[in-house]
């Protein structure tokens, strides 16, 4: 049992699309670790690739002449903050990875950013209709302090795994952590299960 | 760049040495952080809008300046919620060796309008009060005591309060490394620690920027910081400080980039935002 906090009786926002510990969140908190990079689209790539390299690389007009989906999904960030029914516009990573040979033994992904952000994530993960490399916010090209020109969306995981700024995703035999998981936070980062902080 | 990926981010040119004794103390090997209790041994007035809680924590392990630590409130029926609040008191973590470590930390709570949480922590909590909370979280934005390199701070609002928490590190370690800390508030009855900063002391050489009034007396600009007033006030880039950038959102971006303008190696410029991009 958790200690009672004397008199306190909170706002009781609740909501059943909240995880545990979450507040509701109507604006659009911005975290980042440095300065916002800024992107040249006349040279910018997506690559998804592996320990041998590249094995696909998108131009911006390549990547946004590609089928796209329209999204409305609720994000948490771990600081404690969840947006309600968010819109997205993006490329499905579905489609993106039937562009590429995966070996059997590649079960785990890590995304790179300009600014030289990581994170890990499964690969089952990018895979099943829930992740994205989104480029539009709310109907908009998606803002630099948002992750524009390009954004991987993960929203079913906290939301530091949705790296901003994504250009290249590797798929790996062993799963290597990103920044924010060789700083304390959890290698998965399951909203449901609270895993927030290493050990959690 | 190399310096955000966890590598080896903070070894600059020269003072290897030292830098690699800094790289040992990052505590950085995985760790549980379970829930502890703390309870309020002190309440500080800062401003009209902002209280420090300083709190005994039994067990507590120690923090690098510029860590956060979430806290937990409970309601009788259950119902809770949590919040981050970062550190105010000096880390105790990394210290040379042979100085005493403490249970004790300080939290300083800037009341949010129409808040949950930060309303009850400054208004309704008093001494003899119990907390959960569980930390230190985070560590990107740190500084380490051993490092002797130049630190340039800049702090928006309550922003300062991580900035803070490194100034009395660096007292406390007895460091000489050379700081310095654009502090940018909007008048002086929203200044925390103020009378502190005052007697900062050699080596920490602080500037201010008054956005709305200045104090009486005041022969300065008023209004907010801009890219003449930040190289006038900080390490020049060949100098390649830590930077480390820490207010609201629309305030960092501001500055995150005035300084890369400026010449800065975004690689050494860290940043810690709050709030929204805008309503």
């Amino acid at each position: 049992m958790a200690l009672i906090s004397r008199g306190f009786r909170g706002k009781r926002e609740a909501d059943p699309r909240l995880p545990p510990g979450q507040y509701l969140e109507r604006g659009f908190p911005v975290l980042s670790a440095g300065p916002t990079p800024r992107a040249d689209l006349s040279t910018w790539t997506f690559s998804i690739g592996g320990a041998d390299g590249p094995r696909a690389t998108w131009s911006w007009a390549e990547l946004t002449a590609l089928p796209a989906d329209d999204v409305v999904k609720d994000i948490h960030c771990v600081t404690k903050w969840t947006k309600l029914d968010t819109s997205w516009r993006g490329v499905s990573l579905d489609r993106l990875l039937d562009a590429v040979v995966v070996a059997d033994d590649e079960q785990y992904a890590l995304a790179h950013c300009d600014g030289g952000y990581t994170t890990n994530v499964p690969l089952a993960d990018l895979r099943g209709g829930q992740a994205w490399i989104a480029y539009e916010y709310d109907g908009a090209p998606l803002p630099p302090e948002h992750g524009g020109p390009a954004r991987l969306l993960v929203p079913h995981l906290y939301f530091w795994k949705s790296a901003k700024w994504v250009r290249r995703i590797d798929l790996l035999t062993d799963d290597e952590w990103g920044f924010w998981e060789k700083l304390g936070y959890h290698q998965y980062g399951d909203p449901w299960k609270e895993q927030r902080y290493w050990g959690d | 760049m190399g310096g955000l990926t966890g590598d080896a981010p903070l070894a600059p040119d020269g003072a290897p040495a030292v830098e690699d004794d800094a790289a040992d103390l990052t505590d950085d090997t995985p760790y549980a952080l379970p829930w502890r209790v703390g309870t309020v041994v002190e309440r500080r007035r800062e401003t009209p809008t902002a209280l420090t809680l300083v709190l005994d924590v039994p067990g507590w392990r120690g923090a690098l300046a510029g860590q956060h630590v979430d806290v937990r409130l409970t309601a009788e029926d259950g119902y809770s919620t949590q919040r981050s609040y970062s550190l105010a008191s000096s880390g105790t973590m990394g210290l040379p060796t042979g100085m005493p470590d403490d249970d004790r930390i300080a939290l300083t709570v800037q009341v949010v309008d129409d808040g949950e949480v930060s309303p009850y922590l400054t208004e309704d909590v008093v001494v003899g009060d119990q907390l959960e909370l569980r930390g230190p979280v985070g560590h990107w934005f740190v500084w380490h005591p051993t490092d002797p390199h130049p630190v340039q701070l800049v702090a928006g609002g309550s922003g300062l309060v991580p900035l803070m928490s490194m100034v009395r590190t660096r007292a406390r370690a007895r460091s000489v490394a050379p700081f310095r800390l654009l502090v940018s508030a909007r008048t002086p009855t929203d200044a925390i620690y103020d009378d502190e900063l005052a007697a900062a002391g050699p080596g920490v050489d602080v500037t201010r920027v008054w956005t709305r009034r200045a104090p009486v007396g005041w022969d300065g600009p008023v209004g907010r910081v801009d890219a003449a007033r930040l190289e006038a006030a900080c390490f020049p880039p060949d100098e390649r400080a830590h930077v480390f950038v820490c207010g609201p959102t629309p305030f960092v971006e501001t500055v995150a980039d005035l300084l890369v303008d400026l010449g800065h190696d975004p690689d050494r410029i860290k940043t810690e935002r709050f709030g929204p991009t805008g309503p």
